[in-house]
């Protein structure tokens, strides 16, 4: 009941078994891999899942643990060096895991949604920098700080450069609003994430925040 | 012990992985046994004492379970385990439709040693002292595991014995 065409009868064996298995493309392998991925986040061995979150900044990747979210970063960072490093290991592309993140990103993006409602896993980062990042989520929608005025709300006045060092290793960008805060007088500072101050700028736009001359 | 991400292990290694499957077990099957082979690699993962070699280890994982699929007379563990039409599918007509499919049958038929040694060798290009690490072999083994699966499927798909320069040809 075969249908397939033989081979010409001078092509050798080995030449073949070169041309390799009908069926082993990148796209059947694509399939395989992500239903894989799918069983090992139901099974729980996957102790990091993400997914890819399309916004108006660039494609994101938002990797998520047992716990909560632990890394938002740009597709082409090598946030998954950090995470392995500091968490697991066992990461693998399973976007189930993060749809209510997804979701809440894309309102946000859509001016639908104005405070994110997610659990964080806060592993990535500790001590002053995790101090610095939690005081900082609580900085509103639509509302700046001085990297200044974060460092007293710590209880670390004048410690505004280490505030600075801490935002630059925000693990989780855009939710934790590091775009939220600016120099003394109203300069935009720095932004770490891709496409740098005109992602700030892009960010700040969307809550309504009018930049003042900087 | 410093491991690299799993999802990164599968960017450089995940497609051989699959191509080598797909040739040992079929097109239709290779899918249970990549997700076999995932499951069972990252169950390991964590307890790895070693990261010299984990394009190796990842193959040996996949050469277990192509080993336990065909154990189990070709049947996919996770799927349609109660058909059967299903049963004989390790030798049959698995890719009837695709090309050369006597070949790839022929292929299944082999030992199993001589079918994943024939496998790495030239699906995946792996040399000879690479192909010992992933069976557990020496090298000259599985110099002679190739020779031996070779030998076979030319008498099965009726092909003359090559000459003894081709095999000279094959250094690796």
């Amino acid at each position: 009941m075969t249908t397939s065409t033989p081979p010409p009868a001078d092509v050798d064996v080995v030449a073949r078994l070169r041309a390799g298995p009908a069926g082993a493309d990148p796209e059947a392998h694509r399939r395989a891999r992500a239903a894989a991925a799918a069983a090992a986040d139901r099974l729980g061995l996957a102790d990091v899942a993400w997914g890819a979150v399309d916004s108006p900044v660039g494609t994101l990747h938002v990797a998520a643990t047992d716990a909560g979210v632990v890394c938002i970063a740009w597709a082409g960072d090598d946030w998954q060096a950090r995470v392995a490093a500091t968490v697991s290991p066992r990461i693998v592309e399973a976007p189930a895991r993060v749809d209510e993140a997804r979701r809440q990103l894309d309102q946000y993006f859509a001016h639908q949604r104005r405070a994110f409602e997610l659990t964080l896993d806060w592993r990535l980062s500790g001590g002053f920098r995790r101090q610095v990042l939690q005081a900082l989520a609580e900085v509103p929608f639509g509302v700046v700080v001085t990297y200044g005025e974060l460092a007293e709300r710590v209880g670390r006045p004048g410690a505004a450069r280490a505030v600075g060092s801490a935002m630059a290793a925000n693990p989780v960008p855009i939710v934790v609003p590091c775009h939220r805060v600016l120099r003394t007088g109203g300069g935009l500072g720095g932004y770490s994430g891709r496409g740098g101050l005109g992602t700030k700028r892009a960010l700040l736009a969307l809550e309504g925040v009018v930049l003042g001359v900087g | 012990m410093d491991l690299p991400p799993f999802d990164r292990l599968l960017d450089a290694h995940g497609e051989d992985v699959h191509r080598y499957l797909v040739a040992v077990v079929g097109r239709d099957e290779a899918a249970d046994c990549y997700q076999e082979t995932v499951l069972a690699a990252l169950r390991a993962y964590p307890a790895l004492r070693s990261a010299a070699n984990l394009r190796g280890w990842l193959l040996s994982v996949a050469h277990s379970k192509a080993m336990d699929h065909h154990r189990r007379g070709g049947r996919s563990r996770l799927t349609d385990r109660d058909l059967p039409e299903r049963a004989d599918r390790v030798a049959g007509d698995v890719d009837a439709g695709v090309p050369d499919a006597s070949l790839w049958a022929a292929v299944r038929r082999l030992p199993e040693g001589q079918r994943a040694a024939v496998v790495h060798r030239f699906v995946l290009d792996l040399p000879y002292a690479d192909i010992g690490g992933v069976l557990g072999c020496t090298e000259a083994a599985a110099r002679q595991r190739v020779r031996a699966g070779l030998a076979t499927l030319r008498r099965s798909l009726g092909e003359p014995a090559p000459s003894c320069t081709r095999l000279a040809e094959d250094p690796r």
